[in-house]
């Protein structure tokens, strides 16, 4: 366990820098978390993390097709929006734990 | 003691050359499975995995019921090789794969790759194969980037922390 400030709140994060509770996250930690990876987040990045964060919330599994099939985005631009490994970042922006799944 | 350096892996080469639906499936989990990683990826199609991006097949691609010592009956007892022969046992037995893998959010074979092409994956046919089995560039999906011999397929595993896995 390991705790970092973000937006001026201490926060509990896992080994791997993942939120341990996602109540606690709010839309400046997101940006601040991007930019330490020198990424600027837009509205349409938002609209991807509360379609995730929703997601986890409702006990839902989270995957790479399910994202491409919220409306929001198509995986390519998924991929775009998040680049390297997406599902992996998407997820540590949206304040969940990391994905679980292998698709 | 110094702390290990670490390597990861930044290119991965994959190789089908069977045509089972889970010959294929688990090729295509571990291939979109590194490009969401991050890794960049190429797959080669090879003598029946053809079958896996040849159109008229890939979606129906079957699970053998015959010769698969490791199939069990529903409930996990032993599944006979008399009873995969029987027409319309395979038959079932694929459809009930099919079942529990799109339970799982697997897509299906077609959309599977191009999942794998969206976030930057590649893939590529078998020269020999696809002259052995007399099909055409038509015959095979869109997200075929290109017919290629093995060898042109191994000069893409330049650089260092490559991979080439035969499934």
């Amino acid at each position: 366990m390991v705790q970092k400030e973000y937006a001026g709140k201490v926060i509990e994060l896992d080994d791997n820098g993942y939120f341990t509770n996602p109540d606690q996250w709010t839309k400046e930690m997101a940006k601040e978390m991007a930019k330490e990876n020198g990424e600027e987040l837009t509205d349409k990045h938002f609209e991807v993390l509360e379609f995730i964060r929703k997601k986890i919330k409702s006990g839902e599994s989270l995957t790479i097709r399910s994202i491409g099939k919220s409306g929001i985005t198509d995986i390519k631009g998924f991929y775009k929006l998040f680049p390297g490994a997406p599902l992996k970042k998407a997820t540590l922006y949206a304040g969940v734990s990391k994905p679980s799944s292998c698709v | 003691m110094a702390e290990e350096v670490k390597h990861p892996l930044k290119k991965v080469l994959m190789i089908c050359a069977k045509g089972s639906l889970e010959d294929v499936l688990a090729t295509l989990v571990m291939a979109n499975g590194a490009v969401m990683e991050g890794i960049e990826t190429k797959v080669f199609f090879t003598f029946f995995g053809l079958d896996g991006i040849t159109k008229k097949r890939m979606n129906k691609l079957h699970t053998a019921a015959v010769g698969n010592p490791a199939m069990r009956m529903p409930g996990g007892l032993p599944f006979p090789t008399w009873l995969g022969s029987i027409p319309g046992v395979e038959a079932g037995v694929s459809a009930m794969m099919k079942k529990q893998i799109e339970d799982l959010d697997i897509p299906r074979i077609d959309e599977f790759l191009e999942m794998i092409v969206a976030g930057g994956g590649e893939i590529f046919a078998c020269k020999l194969a696809v002259d052995m089995f007399k099909l055409k560039r038509e015959d095979l999906v869109d997200e075929v980037k290109n017919i290629i011999t093995i060898g042109e397929f191994y000069e893409m595993a330049d650089g260092l922390q490559t991979q080439i896995i035969f499934t």
